[in-house]
């Protein structure tokens, strides 16, 4: 089967049903992209294809794969994109994460919701982003890391270093 | 600032001297007297946790566990402070689990800050006089003439300095002068330490480039899936291991001896594979006949009967009894009663358990999210009887702790199948092994009676607190304290306690004990305060009394320390004013208060909530005051706990995990229902700085805000909640 991960093709040989997240985990070697729940109730493991989000580990690789695959994103190239660098720059401006271990899907929603509202809501952004799961509670600077990638004036950016 | 992973030591270094120096809790922190580094690294060591290269760049161990907490970031800050680094120069290096060189290495407790706040100042200050020797030896001047700006060293008085990498070599040589004679500076001076400085591997997670214990990766590697008895203690009796040897990408399968132990190593089937989720989808194959232990008895039901009936017989256990409670309540004006209770409830960090072991000649190499990695290599000596000094283990980033990972059940389950097989296996649980398989905060019921007095005091208070017991230990996290607030503060008090057997294993989690109590006592404080027709934060501030420290009973140690009550009501009053306590607010919504004293931190908060018709609620915004003394080390760390904190206990009213015939029911977040974004409101976090040693901030934010958002409950609807979770149905009105 052939996907397109990054830019890149891939050749690889796994059984259909396979999800996406372990053929970018353990085949291709892509970690960046985590495992949290195994059913689409965490968002860690979220990847674009062809620009919209979408939960890898509920995602057979059969559907993302063949002569007309579609072009997948993952975490380690969004520093590559605009949007995605921006959104990593504001990350680190507020100091968002904690444990970290949920923050690649976090950025992979974020940059969706991005591209479609270049200057979200409150309610945009509870809308795009309560799929994906911080233990760590980090939501309020998840909030504005967005607004400041978004170039909104939150009028509150108390904890960017 | 960046961080890698190396070790920072090699074990070849030329001389390793460890001076040992008793810490408190009996923590013995190991300082090297290091040689000069090999030539080929072109750095020298000045001690442990100190390596400084010739182009000035300066390596700093983390020697702890990270799990979020923010110790790698925060434990490096102490040492460059005092070695007064340029931090922009500082490489962060995480530490092997090595007792012998760093002294207890774990995540617990909050105990990070109270146990490094002395010792590690005192590793950079040491590092630096060696430097300023090094220094005035060259220039032939005494070393209390020449001063440090960050990464140099200068002589002032004839303007000569000399950075620090060009200094390491020969400071590395200098005699190290004792931890305790050197030193420190005056807290004005700080250049480090009390300044935002994000978290060192920020970078790393915001582009997925940072490894956590899932992403390690060994040559010829296989993968691991292991299937456990659903009842706690079960063993097998057959399995049908050929069918599963036959599915697509699967190597092995085999079955590992377990024991019945609470917590262990558990019997199961492991299936090993080229992919982990070849591994995971045979178990869908696999028919296993299990012989259920005793622990199948238990269900939620069962349990809750069991607490019903120890309420109905005298209390087994009176853990403390002061003055006269009898006659309190019999001069009482007013008394009240209730009963109150709170589930199980499971760790769920983001990252499943997860493993890598590697088993070569006798010696294993273990690479492990771990919160204590000292648990995992016991467990191993014990169960597979590999000795603790052939056990070699990597701290790997964790995704999240919250004491989950104090339990090291995945560690020896993965090097008990890399022993089977002659490859490096990564064992990985999904999020149902999670769930149903872990060391829960155990449930807990209260029988809470109060007399209230003509004057509106709280005159007498009695808990009969019905728990668990394990043999004839009350089970991990069970227990009360005998210093479970308002004991000390009042005359009249007798707590009691009752234990139903559990075969169920429990644990640690955030704030263990805390954020069970906080609940059951912070709400009938409420209630008392209702009673007594009193403003619920004035009635509190009034049990706390007058200025005074209610004193830690002999022996009390870190469960039952000294407990300021000045310091326990200014956050309080401070929240309350921060919130605009006592302010109008429309019918449905409400304000409720709470404080909490744990792990030394001294807590309060304050919730907005509004009810909805329907019952549903909102949490409006949660304001959180904590006195953790002064300095914050780092503020916007300090400040994240606090804020995730927050969150937190919007999860503990609402999750819960049930059992039904030994099994846990809830299995992932469809039915262990965690905060989201949208659930989830602005947070205002306020310090006030004591004239205190500074003490830890990953737990003591907790257990206010449980209680606080249901107290705002009870003002916004009358309904008082004493059950969690909270049933949305009981809060219908209008």
């Amino acid at each position: 089967m052939k996907i397109i991960v990054n830019g890149k093709p891939h050749e690889i040989d796994v059984d259909e049903d396979m999800p996406l997240l372990w053929v970018l985990r353990d085949e291709i070697g892509l970690k960046g992209t985590k495992f949290g729940c195994g059913v689409a109730q965490c968002g860690a493991c979220t990847v674009h294809v062809d620009g919209a989000p979408m939960r890898s580990c509920i995602t057979p690789v059969s559907l993302v794969s063949g002569d007309d695959a579609p072009k997948i994103t993952t975490i380690e190239a969004m520093e590559d994109t605009d949007i995605g660098s921006e959104l990593q720059s504001a990350w680190i401006a507020h100091d968002v994460p904690q444990c970290g271990y949920c923050q690649s899907g976090q950025i992979m929603s974020a940059a969706a919701l991005l591209a479609d509202h270049p200057s979200p809501s409150d309610t945009d952004i509870d809308d795009a982003m309560s799929g994906n799961i911080c233990r760590c509670g980090t939501y309020n600077r998840i909030r504005a890391a967005i607004k400041t990638a978004a170039g909104a004036n939150t009028g509150d950016d108390g904890e960017a270093a | 600032m960046t961080s890698s992973s190396s070790p920072l030591l090699s074990t070849s270094r030329r001389t390793f001297m460890k001076s040992c120096v008793a810490a408190g809790g009996g923590l013995l922190i190991g300082v090297s007297i290091a040689g000069k580094a090999s030539a080929s690294t072109g750095s020298a060591a000045l001690n442990t946790y100190v390596r400084i290269a010739s182009d000035g760049s300066v390596a700093i161990v983390a020697k702890n566990p990270e799990i979020g907490q923010g110790v790698k970031t925060m434990l490096p800050m102490l040492i460059a402070e005092e070695l007064d680094a340029d931090w922009s120069r500082v490489v962060v290096e995480q530490a092997m689990a090595n007792e012998d060189l760093y002294g207890q290495q774990f995540a617990g407790g909050s105990r990070a800050t109270p146990i490094h706040w002395n010792q590690l100042r005192q590793v950079g200050a040491v590092a630096r006089a060696m430097l300023i020797n090094a220094a005035a030896t060259k220039w032939k001047v005494s070393p209390d003439t020449c001063k440090t700006e960050p990464g140099i060293v200068i002589h002032p008085a004839s303007g000569r300095t000399a950075p620090f990498g060009k200094l390491a070599e020969k400071a590395a040589l200098m005699p190290a002068p004792a931890l305790e004679d050197v030193p420190l500076k005056s807290s004005k001076d700080y250049r480090i330490i009390g300044k935002t400085t994000p978290n060192v591997d920020g970078p790393a997670l915001a582009s997925g480039r940072q490894e956590f214990g899932i992403d390690v990766e060994r040559p010829n590697m296989v993968y691991a899936a292991y299937q456990k008895c659903p009842v706690y203690g079960g063993k097998i009796k057959s399995a049908n291991l050929e069918k599963v040897l036959s599915a697509k990408g699967v190597l092995d399968a085999f079955v590992i001896e377990g024991d019945t132990a609470l917590h262990g190593l558990h019997e199961g089937v492991a299936i090993i594979a080229s992919n982990w989720w070849y591994a995971n989808q045979a178990r869908e194959l696999l028919e296993i006949e299990w012989d259920e232990s005793p622990a199948a008895i238990h269900s939620t039901a069962q349990l809750e009967n069991a607490a019903q009936a120890l309420f109905n017989a005298p209390p087994q256990i009176t853990i403390r009894q002061d003055g006269d409670v009898e006659t309190a309540f019999a001069d009482a004006k007013t008394r009240i009663e209730a009963e109150y209770s709170y589930p199980f409830l499971a760790h769920v960090p983001m990252e499943p358990q997860n493993c890598v072991a590697e088993f070569k000649d006798g010696q294993l190499e273990i690479w492990a999210p771990t919160q204590r990695p000292e648990e995992g290599r016991g467990l191993i000596e014990k169960y597979l009887g590999v000795s603790g000094d052939n056990v070699k283990i990597h701290l790997i980033r964790c995704g999240g702790g919250f004491g989950r990972r104090l339990y090291n059940d995945f560690m020896v389950e993965a090097a008990a199948i890399a022993m089977r097989i002659d490859r490096p296996v990564k064992l990985v649980w999904t999020r149902e092994d999670d769930v149903r398989h872990d060391l829960y905060r155990p449930g807990g019921w209260h029988r809470l009676e109060a007399a209230i007095s003509e004057d509106g005091d709280l005159t007498a208070l009695t808990d009969h607190f019905v728990t668990f017991s394990d043999g004839d230990q009350t089970s991990n996290s069970a227990r009360l304290s005998p210093v479970e607030f308002p004991a000390r503060a009042i005359p009249n008090i007798a707590l009691n306690i009752s234990r139903t057997p559990l075969g169920i294993p429990t644990g640690a989690l955030r704030a263990p004990v805390s954020n069970a109590m906080s609940f059951a006592f912070q709400s009938f404080l409420d209630e008392a305060a209702y009673a007594a027709e009193a403003d619920p934060l004035e009635f509190r501030l009034k049990v706390m009394g007058a200025p005074r420290v209610l004193p830690a009973p002999p022996g009390g140690g870190r469960f039952a320390p000294d407990y300021d009550m000045t310091r326990q009501s200014e956050v309080l009053k401070l929240a309350g004013e921060k919130a605009g306590w006592g302010r109008d607010l429309p019918k449905g919504s409400g304000l409720g208060c709470a404080f909490y004293f744990s792990h030394l931190g001294h807590f309060a908060s304050v919730v907005e909530v509004s009810v909805e018709k329907s019952g549903d609620y909102k949490v409006n915004k949660i304001w959180v005051v904590g006195d953790v003394g002064t300095p914050i080390i780092n503020p916007t760390n300090a400040r994240n706990q606090v804020e995730g904190s927050a969150i937190e206990a919007l999860s503990h009213v609402r999750c819960q995990v049930t059992f039904e015939n030994g099994r846990a029911v809830e299995s992932n977040f469809h039915d262990y229902p965690l905060a989201r974004m949208k659930d989830a409101p602005p947070v205002e976090v306020h310090f006030i700085e004591s004239d205190n040693s500074p003490t830890g901030l990953g737990e003591p934010a907790l257990p206010p805000v449980i209680p606080a958002i249901t107290n705002a409950i009870y003002a916004a609807t009358g309904v008082r909640i004493r059950k969690l979770p909270i049933d949305t149905d009981l809060l219908a009105w209008g």
